[in-house]
């Protein structure tokens, strides 16, 4: 209880410090992109200058930029993203809805897949260390960190899709079949990786000093495991579950195209080659608001997991 | 927070139980896996229409759409995919037949002044909007001034141009008001034009010139466009739109043709990755695709030859000189001799694959009342051509020890750099030219073309919006926005001006022909090949034809029932799954496409014959 005033203090100054960050991401995102060449209607069929006049005067895009620069960080503050250029029937919030949503769903899902499996394929590699099971399970698990989803992708959907035909080849209707292959492709190298964690730092633990004591007394493997093993060997697959989470549930643009899934992940990319400034911009905007807020997140439960790390006052 | 995980973890184990079984909607879609099933052959009853019996139960067209529309408000369209919605969703003054042809569509008949300036269109009687409203004339106006009227922005109101005041009313010196569109009764349009343009009709089947819903714009505003809001008149209405995952549409009962739409439900989706379209048709969930991956065309052909699509379009592809920088100002004959070397059989044979057909001239194959002149070599060999090139070259003081050296510019994606690559190949081998590539991102290449200023050699192209030479020959005006030659030339532009005012056919044909036949001597440009479209269609898909334009209704299509699915002779109460039992002996082994079109043709009228044009037989040198 004494050091969670501390806590909460630090809480405080990191929330407060998400501000000016925010605010420097928007500045040099703002002018970046439009620092690229070319605008949002440049196309081959070029454009009469009227009708391009009467474009960028729908846009605001006529205004001198450090008009339209502070018009947006006005709309920033009111949460209004504005209308996108490409997708001219939605605005940015609109789409940002849509898709996010998605990203979410299929982020979340492989990550619990992958931390249930990781750990899992870790802990039986570790308690049967230098056997065949460790060995074909850690090949495996190097197979999956080392094979890039979009080889791992075509060859499940051909087989599960096109040969089999159990699965839909891809698409995205919230139907649980069509989550399946994505979920399962963006787990892939997680659950490799998490493995590989688990069971190193498992080893580690099962050669100290308590579980010898938990082993000594008696305990059952399957219990010295549980209520003493498991907690300290996630530690360092805790601390990695941060950026994993804010890499996945933002989108993977490679797993959203080979499926066609609608989610943020392409939205950035395209945009950004649309020059679909609000689109990106909006984007940008929720994304660093995402990592700085799970970085905080994943410090807290860190600290609250290993008591070795406290925040004090003069921290 | 470990209940919560293990909700989730249960969650996650349903998932891939129910993900497993849960597919009986895509089985009815496909026939078998991997192999599509055969059509039955197509009859048609005495009116031309397809006969009852052969029609499939589901006729549900899932077509690939390329990528996500930009907009369904047609006034504010561009681009392939939001047209080709809008055309199922909307009917403009003129419609196009199955292969091409521009036919009455809102307008029955129409009238055309001598001077080839006003144009008076008699709408039928009986259109109404999804709503059931009549449409007018009055909706015609309101959709033609709305698209022209500053506020909308629209992009492509370029198309309204040759309409009277059309230019000042985009410029905002015209109120809307004075657009040259006017209701002479209910059912009465008028049209008056600043320009006679011969190709007036062919416009008016681009969105941009859609009649919009007076009412329903007004009430819902921006959002007019959403499902549920948008009241369209086309065969087809928007009942579901999933962005950047599908669009529904169903068929419009209120459409005056209702009775003749077979197709009840049409699904448009959204394929970034073209490998991934062809999974999902292979998988039998698609019918339709927007392309193919390149580079497959061989795979395709040899298993999938009656569904491979490939036919020609209206588009060329070549390179263009920056006239404005050197070594090409003033320098015809360099210009020539880059143009000689080059072996189009070649490029076309190795590079692009898709039979795409080696051009020698700007304006593609393709348009009505129109044959683009070939320069005299075209006749030749290639080695005669690359024996003139090389006397050309030397001739312009270029020889091996003194090699012409200039960079090709072009931009990522599809075949460019393969194409440039072996342009450069080819110029090293046949003259010795030392060409370095330098790629760039799609927009920064359009800027970087635009400017002038660093481009020698680039990619260019043009795939034109309505089927008239003059769509291809105005990119080389002097100051067009697409003229990124920096070409100038009063003679030609004079030409231009001409054919702009003259409307009599014969005489546009041959300024044309002219003006043409000038830019091929000055070669601001090196023809390369025309465009073909190339896609995968299900072979149960008919009543849709191959035209240059590439535009395809929904509603001319329709499916036929699989050869499997004819019910066995013995009924068993189930329809015959199995392939061995209940099959016509006709059926299985016989090829489909040509054989059917023979069979039917005989006594229907050309608007009813249903014909699938075989990929093959289009696009020459196809076995390569």
């Amino acid at each position: 209880m004494i050091q969670n005033s501390g806590m909460a203090k630090h809480s405080l100054r990191r929330l407060l410090g998400l501000l000016p960050t925010l605010f420097m991401l928007i500045t040099v995102a703002f002018f970046l992109m439009r620092a690229a060449p070319g605008g949002p209607f440049d196309s081959e069929r070029v454009l009469p200058p009227e009708i391009e006049a009467n474009l960028e005067a729908r846009y605001h895009l006529d205004e001198p930029l450090l008009q339209q620069y502070f018009r947006y960080l006005g709309q920033v503050v009111t949460l209004d993203f504005g209308p996108s250029f490409q997708y001219k029937d939605w605005t940015v919030n609109e789409l940002m809805a849509q898709a996010m949503p998605v990203s979410l769903t299929v982020g979340l899902a492989a990550m619990l897949l992958a931390f249930f499996l990781g750990t899992l394929i870790g802990v039986a590699s570790a308690m049967r260390q230098n056997t065949g099971v460790d060995y074909s399970l850690m090949g495996l698990a190097m197979l999956g960190i080392s094979i890039p989803s979009f080889v791992i992708a075509p060859i499940l959907i051909l087989l599960l899709a096109v040969y089999a035909g159990w699965l839909p080849a891809g698409g995205w209707d919230w139907s649980v079949s069509s989550m399946v292959l994505p979920v399962i492709t963006l787990a892939f190298p997680v659950t490799a990786y998490i493995a590989r964690l688990t069971r190193g730092s498992m080893i580690e633990v099962l050669k100290s000093n308590f579980i010898r004591t938990a082993r000594a007394k008696g305990l059952p493997e399957s219990m010295v495991i549980r209520r003493h093993a498991l907690r300290p060997a996630l530690l360092p697959v805790i601390s990695y579950l941060g950026p994993a989470i804010a890499g996945m549930i933002s989108g993977s643009v490679v797993i959203e195209r080979i499926f066609s899934i609608p989610g943020l992940g392409s939205y950035f990319v395209q945009g950004a080659l649309n020059r679909d400034y609000t689109l990106v911009m909006g984007i940008v905007v929720f994304y660093g608001v995402l990592i700085i807020v799970l970085n905080f997140l994943v410090d807290l439960i860190y600290a609250w997991l290993n008591p070795k790390i406290r925040y004090d006052e003069n921290d | 927070m470990p209940t919560l995980l293990q909700k989730f973890s249960l969650l996650i184990i349903a998932a891939l139980s129910v993900g497993a079984c849960n597919n009986e909607n895509q089985e009815q879609l496909s026939g078998d896996r991997g192999r599509h099933a055969r059509p039955v052959e197509l009859i048609l009853t005495e009116d031309g229409r397809p006969d009852p019996s052969v029609l499939a139960q589901g006729q549900e067209l899932h077509r690939d759409n390329g990528e996500e529309p930009q907009t369904l408000d047609p006034h504010r369209a561009e681009g392939l995919a939001s047209e080709h919605i809008l055309r199922d969703l909307f009917e403009g003054l003129t419609a196009e037949s199955p292969e091409g042809r521009i036919v009455p569509g809102a307008a029955i008949r129409w009238n055309i002044s001598r001077d080839g300036k006003t144009y008076t269109f008699y709408l039928r009687r009986d259109a109404l909007w999804s709503n059931g409203d009549p449409v007018t004339a009055e909706d015609f106006v309101y959709g033609l001034r709305r698209s022209a009227d500053p506020v909308t922005a629209s992009n492509y109101a370029k198309v309204l141009l040759p309409i009277e005041n059309a230019a000042e009313v985009l410029s905002g010196d015209l109120p809307p008001s004075e657009l040259g569109v006017s209701a002479l009764e209910e059912f009465t349009l008028q049209i008056r034009m600043r320009d006679p343009t011969p190709y007036f009709l062919a416009l008016l089947n681009h969105p941009v010139t859609f009649p919009v819903h007076r009412a329903s714009v007004e009430q819902h505003g921006p959002v007019f466009s959403r499902p549920g809001n948008l009241v369209s008149n086309g065969a087809f209405i928007l009942k579901d739109w999933l962005i950047r995952s599908r669009i529904e549409l169903v068929r419009n009962e209120n459409y005056w043709d209702a009775e003749n739409i077979i197709i009840e439900k049409v699904f448009y989706y959204p394929f970034e990755d073209q490998s991934h379209a062809l999974k999902q048709f292979r998988a039998g969930e698609l019918h339709w695709t927007s392309s193919v991956p390149n580079n497959q065309f061989k795979w395709l052909q040899k298993h999938y030859p009656d569904e491979l699509v490939i036919s020609p379009w209206l588009g060329s592809y070549y390179f263009g000189f920056n006239l404005q920088r050197e070594p090409f100002i003033e320098n015809p004959e360099l210009r020539l001799a880059l143009t000689l070397a080059l072996d189009r059989e070649l490029l076309t044979e190795k590079v692009t694959q898709f039979g795409e057909q080696p051009s020698f001239n700007l304006v593609p194959p393709g348009i009505m009342d129109y044959v683009s002149p070939l320069p005299e070599w075209a006749e030749w060999t290639q080695d005669e051509r690359n024996a003139e090139a090389l006397r050309l070259y030397a001739q312009a003081g270029y020889s091996e020890e003194n090699p012409l050296r200039f960079e090709i510019r072009y931009d990522s994606g599809q075949n460019n750099k393969k194409m440039a690559l072996a342009a450069s190949s080819l110029w090293k081998q046949v003259l010795g030219v030392q060409a370095t590539l330098v790629n760039e991102e799609f927009k920064a290449f359009l800027q970087t073309r635009e400017q002038k200023v660093l481009t020698q050699v680039f990619r260019a192209g043009w795939i034109s919006d309505y089927a008239d030479a003059y769509s291809f020959l105005n990119l080389f005006r002097t100051g067009h926005g697409g003229n990124d030659y920096g070409y100038s030339n009063t003679l030609y532009d004079s030409l231009l001006d001409e054919i702009a005012a003259e409307r009599i056919p014969s005489r546009r044909r041959r300024l044309m022909f002219e003006a043409e036949r000038i830019l091929l001597a000055e070669t601001p440009f090196i023809p390369v090949y025309t465009y073909v479209t190339k896609r995968m269609v299900n072979p149960r898909l008919t009543g849709w034809q191959s035209n240059v334009m590439d535009h395809h209704y929904s509603k001319d299509m329709f499916f036929l029932k699989a050869v499997s699915d004819e019910p066995a002779p013995v009924s068993t109460g189930e329809t015959g799954m199995s392939t061995d039992t209940g099959l016509e002996a006709s059926g299985t082994d016989q090829p489909v496409g040509g054989k059917n079109e023979e069979s039917v043709a005989p006594g229907v009228d050309e608007e009813a014959t249903i014909t699938r044009e075989k990929d093959g037989t289009s696009s020459g040198g196809a076995e390569a």
